[in-house]
Formats: structure tokens, sequence, C-alpha cells
């Protein structure tokens, strides 16, 4: 069963995204790079913003990534969420991908026990229609 | 056009009442902010008839083609708005009226910001419009509270800042609005006790870290020094204004949150701080009064450090030692309440503060004050600023 419920908001993918979302419904986390100069860039977008090609090519993250921030949401600022009260809401870094930073979430997780840097693990989070988002649980945690 | 001496100054403010959001529902959105517009230029004292230039920001939905129809302006030469949702803009909707004016592409522009969020839409809430909103939505980042609870909760991180000081900024604005009668939550004392207990809206912030969710409207008339010569008001003069952003801040932390490493804790102010000090020719040391953008406490922290306020690092010390308390503060903060117990009008309500800070009107007036800073919105691109000086 998905971590939210089926009238949460979905992702829209446009010209920019699909790709990223393709990758995503493979279970692939994959972040778009500059096919010229290599550049990291996330969100992908139309542009290197370094050396201005238009051409793209996708780095799959590294098994290990880390807590650069976080919120602990208490207020349903959307309906699909009230059941899930209070819950954690991540910003993900990962090794050697410099300025890509990920908005996902940390669950099984006692939100009084989240701390920045924490290290966190994958998992993937099937939503229906074709649509995986990634999530984060703390790497501690058996799977 | 008038020749002569172009410098921009602020002649007239204008504000509807304030309401909680929902709270004007008898006449439309528009014709409170026409009302504003039309309260400003009393204030001024000049014709609605000279009006030839309008400025707004946030997609204002109370157009300028519009607003020339309503007040009977004669000829339009100038109307500009500037890009960016939120309050980032507000300052810099004054910056693009002193713009027309110094360039002589108009004599008289108003500035304006009309939103009844009870008629539109409460900023708070899930919005699907939002750019990259894709890669906020599926995780539950719907609102500003929570996105910028993230750069709050790195910044406390990072500068070892606790939750005492965020409460000092809501504590003294709600003092603040406790001497203005305009104030939302005037009559409303808000004790320590009180805040803490407050509920979590996004940890570190609570109820009363948010600002108000309102309704109302704000306007302010912008000239020049030459056309301000026959008017039967104390001209504000506008020292510098100015919008702006580092690089690669794009959306920020209203999105994806992939600004820069090294300014993600921050509100993508410094740069622009050094450019409005250094134009103004004023120094922090400087400045009597200041009204910083406070959609959330913990952000005018940040720019307490990214304006040179103090250290970095050194918010927490500065506010706890009583450095924004009106009167006797260093540096007197958001007299009026600010947009945490005043109103949320998008910042516009606290430029307005500020012209009564220098004109000596304030209901916290800060003594013989000469200098005051006003920021946009924070931590969003582009941010703005404003500083205003009377001699």
């Amino acid at each position: 069963m998905a971590y939210f419920p089926v009238d949460m908001p979905r992702a829209e993918p446009d010209f920019n995204d699909s790709d990223y979302w393709a990758s995503l419904g493979r279970r692939e986390l994959c972040f778009q790079a500059c096919a010229q100069c290599g550049l990291l860039r996330h969100p992908p977008g139309p542009m290197c913003p370094r050396c201005l090609s238009t051409e793209v090519k996708w780095i799959e993250a590294p098994a290990s990534a880390r807590l650069f921030t976080f919120t602990v949401v208490h207020h349903a600022s959307h309906p699909a969420v009230s059941a899930q009260l209070p819950y954690v809401v991540a910003l993900v870094e990962f090794d050697g991908m410099p300025g890509v930073r990920l908005v996902s979430n940390l669950t099984d997780v006692d939100p009084k026990e989240v701390r920045i840097g924490m290290p966190l693990a994958l998992w993937w989070d099937d939503t229906g229609e074709g649509q995986v988002v990634p999530r984060f649980r703390p790497a501690a945690t058996p799977t | 056009m008038s020749r002569g001496n172009r410098s921009p100054c602020i002649v007239g403010i204008g504000q509807s009442e304030y309401t909680k959001w929902g709270g004007i529902m008898d006449r439309s959105q528009f014709q409170v902010t026409a009302e504003a517009v039309r309260a400003a230029l009393a204030d001024a004292g000049i014709s609605a008839r000279e009006v030839d230039g309008f400025t707004s920001f946030s997609g204002d939905a109370n157009e300028a083609n519009m607003m020339h129809v309503a007040i009977g302006g004669e000829v339009l030469r100038f109307s500009g708005m500037v890009w960016g949702g939120g309050g980032g803009g507000s300052a810099g909707g004054v910056s693009l009226a002193c713009a027309a004016l110094e360039s002589g592409q108009a004599d008289v522009v108003v500035v304006y910001r009309g939103l009844c969020q009870g008629q539109s839409r409460r900023f708070g809430k899930f919005s699907g419009t939002r750019i990259q909103g894709n890669f906020v939505a599926p995780f539950g980042l719907f609102a500003p509270s929570m996105m910028l609870a993230m750069v709050m909760q790195r910044f406390m991180h990072e500068h070892g800042i606790g939750p005492e000081a965020m409460a000092e900024v809501a504590l003294s604005s709600r003092a603040n609005a406790n001497r203005n009668p305009n104030a939302i939550m005037f009559d409303k004392p808000l004790t320590r006790e009180q805040y803490f207990a407050s509920r979590w809206i996004a940890e570190p912030f609570r109820l009363y870290d948010c600002c108000l969710e309102s309704d109302g409207a704000c306007a302010v008339v912008v000239t020049t020094r030459e056309r301000a010569r026959d008017l039967d008001v104390k001209a504000v003069d506008i020292l510098s204004a100015a919008m702006g952003s580092g690089p690669g801040w794009g959306q920020g932390p209203l999105a994806s949150h992939n600004m820069p490493a090294e300014d993600y804790a921050s509100t993508n102010s410094r740069r622009l701080a050094k450019e409005l000090f250094a134009k103004a020719g004023v120094d922090p040391k400087d400045v009597d009064v200041a009204q910083i953008y406070d959609h959330f406490s913990g952000l005018v922290l940040m720019a307490l450090e990214d304006y040179g306020f103090c250290a970095p690092g050194e918010s927490g010390e500065f506010v706890a030692s009583g450095g924004i308390r009106w009167p006797d503060g260093k540096l007197p903060l958001n007299t009026s309440g600010g947009q945490l117990s005043e109103a949320y009008v998008h910042g516009m309500n606290l430029i307005l503060e500020g012209v009564r800070q220098l004109r000596g009107t304030s209901s916290s007036q800060v003594a013989d004050a000469r200098t005051c800073l006003v920021t946009g919105g924070l931590g969003v691109s582009p941010t703005s600023g404003v500083i205003l000086g009377v001699h």
C-alpha cells in the first residue's frame, strides 16, 4: 500500500522531467547531467547552466544517501495527508553528486529521532498508475 | 514630463481595513485595492488624474489597466510587474517605480498590492499550479510554512540557534501589534507560555511563527523630489531600492530546494543587502528601525545576519538581548506588528510602516527615526529591499 492515500497529488510529467519519471518507473533513481560538460542538475531542466548545452545524460544515484535537512509536518495543507500526520519531509543528498538534493519522505522513524546528517536507505513506493516514487528510511532499519 | 530633481520619494500611503482571511466579503478584492490607492493619493494630496504609472508584484490580480480606469487616470505611461510569487517583489515594486521615475518614464507611480484570501486563494494551502510542483507535491511538501521550515532547520543546525530566538521575534511583533489599533492581533496579547504551548505547523515552526492569513490592500505613491516640493506632506526619500538574487536560486525553497549549498540556509539577500547599503550610502549601524519580511519568524533571524545587523550565528543573542524590542532595542523591528501580528499583505504593510516611522506617526514610534530598512519576501528569487530616509 502506498505511503499516502490515492488522493495524494501526483506528478504530471512534462517536457523537462518525463525521462526522470520514466526512470523512477523502472525503479532507477537517475539525475540529469549535461552530456557536454557533465554538470549534474536537479530538477531536470532544458539547458545546462554552465555550458548552455541542451544535450543530457542520466546518472544513477549511489546507494548511500544522507539527510541534509527536514521538517516534521503536523498540519494538513491537503486533506490527503491527514491520516499520515505527523510525517517527515526530507531533503536528501547523495555522495559524489554535488548540487543534487532530492525532496522526499523519511519513513519508519520516530520524528524525535531524526537528525541532520543521518544515513538513509531508499525504498520504492508504488503510487499506482505506473508512478513510483523514491522514499527513504533510516539506513540502520532492517528492510 | 517635469525636469528638475528626479530623486524618488514616497509621498502617500493608503490601506484598507485588515481582517482575518475571508473577512472582507462585502465588496470585491479589486474595490478594496482601489480604495487603498484612493487613500494613498488623498494622503499625498495628489489628484488621481496625475497618476501615470502603476507597479505591483506577485502576479497581483488587480490589473493596472483596470486600476487606471477605476481611478479616472488620464495618460498611462508605465506599468510593471515584478516576477515571482509571495512578497519577494514588494520592495521590488518600489524599485520598479524608482526606475520609471528616474528614467523619466513616469512622474507619479502608485505601487499597490491587494489580496483578499477569502475571495482568491489561501497561500497556506496546497496549490496545483506551483512551479516544479512535481518534485514536492507527491511528498507532502505543500506550503511555504513547511518549505521554509526545512531551511530554518538547517539554519538552526549550522548556527546553533534555538527556539527561544524565534519566540522572541513572535512576542516582540505581538507586543507592537498591541499598540496598533489597525493590527489584526490588536488587543490579543501573547505570552511566552502561550507561544510554546501552541501547536506545531511544521517543525521548527509553531503556529505563532507563521504569518497571519488575512484580507487587505495597501498602496504607496512614489514621485520625484521635484513634484513633492509642492505637496503638503513630509516626503520620505527612497535612498535605495533593489531586487535580485544570488546565482542558481530559481524557485529555491519554494520548490525543489536546489539553490547553492553555501546559500541554502539563507534569505538569498547577502548580495542584495550589500548593494542596497552601498547605493544608499549607509551602513547597518545607521539604520534606526527596520521592517523585515516576517512570513516566518525564523527568517527574520536569518535576515538580521544576512543584512549585517549582527555576525553570522549571532542573531539569537541579538534578539535575546532585547535588540529588536521597541522602544529601546538597538534595532526596533516590525513596529506595526508585521505580518505575524498586523496583517499579511505580502510585505506592502511593512513599507507603509516604514514610511510612518520616518514621518513620526507610528503607533510604536522610534524617537527621531531617520533611516529605515524594509525588506521584501525572504528566501525567494527575486527578493528585494528598500532603504528609506529623511533628513
